[in-house]
């Protein structure tokens, strides 16, 4: 089994290749990477010019649902909805039902992943048994059994002396751990940023700061411990201010993500175009246009590691409700990388190279996980953009179970074209 | 004429309609002085009272006024409703709908509730208050009852004190008051202002006496007793020392001031009683222009039903 990407604009952030170059694909790994391959026999895939072959993306924050919310997504339904997104591996976080705080959950999601045969799944375990924040999780069992991170994701790790433990435990066993920061007494019963929008609406309100004072908790523990340490879904510009200030000071073990729609939508989402959309309702929640600035900033400037969609679905009845009783999340795979390419490079904030590193390169590195690179030997993990090709993102097409996607109708530039892992063209998408 | 078929909050309204309705009120009190209190408008026509919450007031209020209109009409408390046996709001109206109401009232402890059904169901719907948002019925019996003793709304002092930051009352009343041309102050704790005040369009202020200094119109807002609970106040009886309407503080209001509360109120808390029940007092004219205003809404947006439809 032979495959010959022909033709088209390579890009691997890890080795800094970026040219003109055919990939020979062969028993599951990339065999060559040249100019003007021989076809010896291979099936030929013709890249078109103006085509990206990039390292496969890999989006480290995803709710995958199963075991025990199989109505909102599965495992299957919700890998068919990675790679049509363009991912060729995703981390799905522990707050399923039961809690991923045991191996025997994690095998079940591997068995599950390995049956739909898509994309590949990581599985992030639990910090803390049921992710209460009382007692920490077999971190050991559930590493051998085939976790790569760590988090309690849903919720805050709240106790300081429990961050701290895990901090050092996680860190021993050379795993990071994943914080969902917020302060759970200044979140208080808020479901919505704290500002002119939800004051207007009546909203009650989650302040920025209820982010970032857990976020400057959590950096202090990990310069104390020296474990590694990752934000969750940043949305707060103090939360991006302190992360920047990490890094200056020479804090090598802080790293953090944030999620499209942090960078591209406002609080003005909650009065236009629909009052009270609740697909417009997610935590942390859409802040305003300071914070979203701030993201784009972080983004531009490296303080920002990860783009990470915190693909959150839920059923359409679910989010039927009053917006004060809706769950918070959207789904976010197959949306990322329109938004990536359409608001930051389009729109001339990033250029491709940094954009690809972003969605694969630092994922994979943050995260330790193989994948990332274009490197001859390497598992053929590869995903094959079009970013000047316009798309018209309609929810009701998107391959997840769910649709809650406050981006229905938008028509952007940059498209998937196909994605490969493992060597097997998994997602073609036919249009292109 | 009215632009929308539904009353979801004084924020859709125009000057010229808020100005409609108001007129319409004034002819709807007419029929209250009246030894038989009735007219045929809304023969034939069915409102639901849908009450999320409980309400004595409102839900009396409206109920009055759609008898007096000839309506047909229905009230439905929550406690005896199927929502506790876990049924959605939309599936709860949905079946009401099923049995052809023309109006839907609505009240609801989630904001934006109205606007939910008004988005998705076939009901005029009118909201009578929703969480912290609006109350826009309110706004508009507190306007009619500022015209009848001042004249007109542009260019006078409104103090607004109290809880800001959950109330619907204000929300609705700024939005009117800031339309109609007046200058609204907004006083109260640093705790209970919602995030971004002056945005709203208000004179935000920490001290009572400033806020009520030459004031026209003195709105008193509840002070709700769970509040301690949030960390907002440390006790009611510091509330009242720091924001009480008392007697001395409305001397500093201009000689003819008219003291507005929109009820229930806690004497002692926000009000002290010689206040409430006192010369410059219109709260219980607030509570008869009410139905008024109820009647004149349900009226013309009876019509403007007829007219779309």
């Amino acid at each position: 089994m032979k495959m010959l990407l022909k033709g088209g604009r390579v890009v691997d952030p890890a080795s800094s290749r970026d040219g003109e170059f055919d990939v020979l694909i062969q028993d599951g790994k990339i065999a060559r990477i040249g100019k003007s391959l021989p076809v010896d026999g291979a099936d030929v895939f013709e890249v078109k010019s103006g085509w990206i072959v990039a390292p496969g993306l890999i989006d480290i924050h995803v709710h995958l649902r199963e075991p025990g919310q199989e109505h909102k997504e599965t495992i299957a339904t919700g890998t068919a909805s990675a790679i049509a997104g363009g991912f060729t591996a995703v981390a799905c976080m522990p707050n399923t039902d039961p809690v991923n705080d045991h191996p025997g959950v994690t095998e079940l999601i591997l068995r599950k992943a390995a049956e739909a045969g898509l994309a590949r799944v990581y599985p992030i375990g639990a910090v803390s048994i049921g992710s209460r924040g009382d007692q920490m999780a077999e971190l050991g069992a559930q590493k051998a059994a085939g976790c790569v991170a760590f988090s309690d994701d849903g919720r805050p790790v709240a106790s300081a002396l429990l961050m701290r433990r895990a901090l050092e435990y996680a860190g021993m066993l050379g795993m990071p751990i994943v914080d969902h920061c917020e302060d759970p007494s200044l979140k208080g019963d808020g479901v919505a940023h704290e500002g002119f929008h939800a004051a207007r609406l009546g909203l009650r309100g989650i302040p920025g700061v209820a982010e970032s004072i857990m976020v400057e908790r959590d950096i202090a523990l990990a310069e104390l411990t020296g474990g590694p340490y990752h934000v969750c879904h940043m949305s707060a510009r103090q939360s991006l201010r302190a992360v920047r200030d990490a890094k200056a000071r020479g804090t090598t073990n802080v790293s953090c993500e944030v999620a499209p729609h942090h960078f591209v939508l406002t609080d003005e989402s909650l009065e236009a175009p629909i009052r009270y959309d609740t697909n417009v309702k997610m935590n942390p929640p859409l802040r305003e246009a300071a914070d979203r600035d701030a993201m784009l900033e972080g983004i531009a400037d490296g303080t920002v590691d990860v783009i990470a969609t915190d693909h959150a679905p839920h059923h359409a009845d679910e989010k039927l409700v009053e917006f004060d009783r809706a769950p918070f999340g959207i789904v976010g795979l197959e949306t990322c990388v329109p938004l990536v390419f359409d608001r930051l490079v389009h729109a001339g904030r990033l250029g491709v190279v940094r954009a690809i590193a972003l969605l694969s390169t630092n994922p994979a590195r943050v995260f330790r996980l193989a994948g990332g690179s274009l490197a001859e030997g390497v598992a053929a993990d590869i995903t094959i953009l079009s970013p000047d090709a316009p798309i018209t993102i309609r929810a009701k097409a998107l391959k997840s179970k769910s649709k809650n996607t406050p981006f229905d109708g938008w028509q952007m530039k940059g498209a998937v074209v196909a994605t490969i892992v493992g060597g097997k063209m998994v997602y073609r998408n036919e249009a292109l | 004429m009215l632009k929308s078929r539904h009353l979801l909050g004084i924020a859709d309204l125009e000057p010229d309609e808020i100005g409609l309705i108001l007129e319409t009120a004034g002819a709807m009190t007419e029929i209250a002085a009246r030894p038989i209190k009735k007219v045929p408008t809304l023969r034939g026509r069915t409102v639901v009272n849908l009450f999320f919450e409980p309400s004595t007031r409102t839900r009396t209020s409206f109920e009055v006024a759609e008898k007096r209109l000839s309506a047909d009409t229905l009230s439905i408390a929550v406690a005896q409703s199927s929502v506790t046996k876990g049924e959605t709001l939309l599936d709860t109206v949905r079946n009401l709908e099923a049995m052809a109401p023309d109006m839907i009232v609505i009240r609801h402890p989630s904001s934006g509730a109205p606007h939910l059904l008004a988005r998705l169901c076939r009901s005029a719907i009118i909201n009578a208050g929703d969480g912290m948002h609006e109350h826009p019925t309110q706004a508009l019996l507190d306007a009619f009852t500022i015209r009848e003793h001042k004249g007109c709304i542009d260019g006078l002092k409104i103090a607004i004190v109290g809880d800001l930051l959950h109330s619907r009352v204000l929300r609705s009343n700024v939005q009117l008051l800031n339309k109609m041309g007046a200058h609204v102050w907004a006083c109260g704790p640093a705790t209970l202002m919602p995030a971004d005040l002056p945005r709203f369009g208000v004179r935000p202020t920490t001290s009572i006496d400033e806020a009520v200094a030459d004031a026209d119109v003195v709105m008193m807002l509840r002070i709700q007793h769970e509040r301690m609970h949030g960390h907002f106040i440390p006790s009611t009886r510091e509330y009242f020392t720091l924001f009480g309407l008392t007697p001395e503080r409305v001397a500093r209001a201009k000689p003819d001031v008219v003291i507005m509360h929109p009820g229930p109120m806690n004497r002692g808390v926000e009000i002290d009683s010689d206040v409430a029940d006192g010369p410059y007092s219109v709260i219980l004219e607030q509570v008869t222009n009410g139905v008024a205003v109820r009647m004149a809404v349900l009226y013309l947006l009876a019509g403007q039903e007829a007219v779309t439809d």
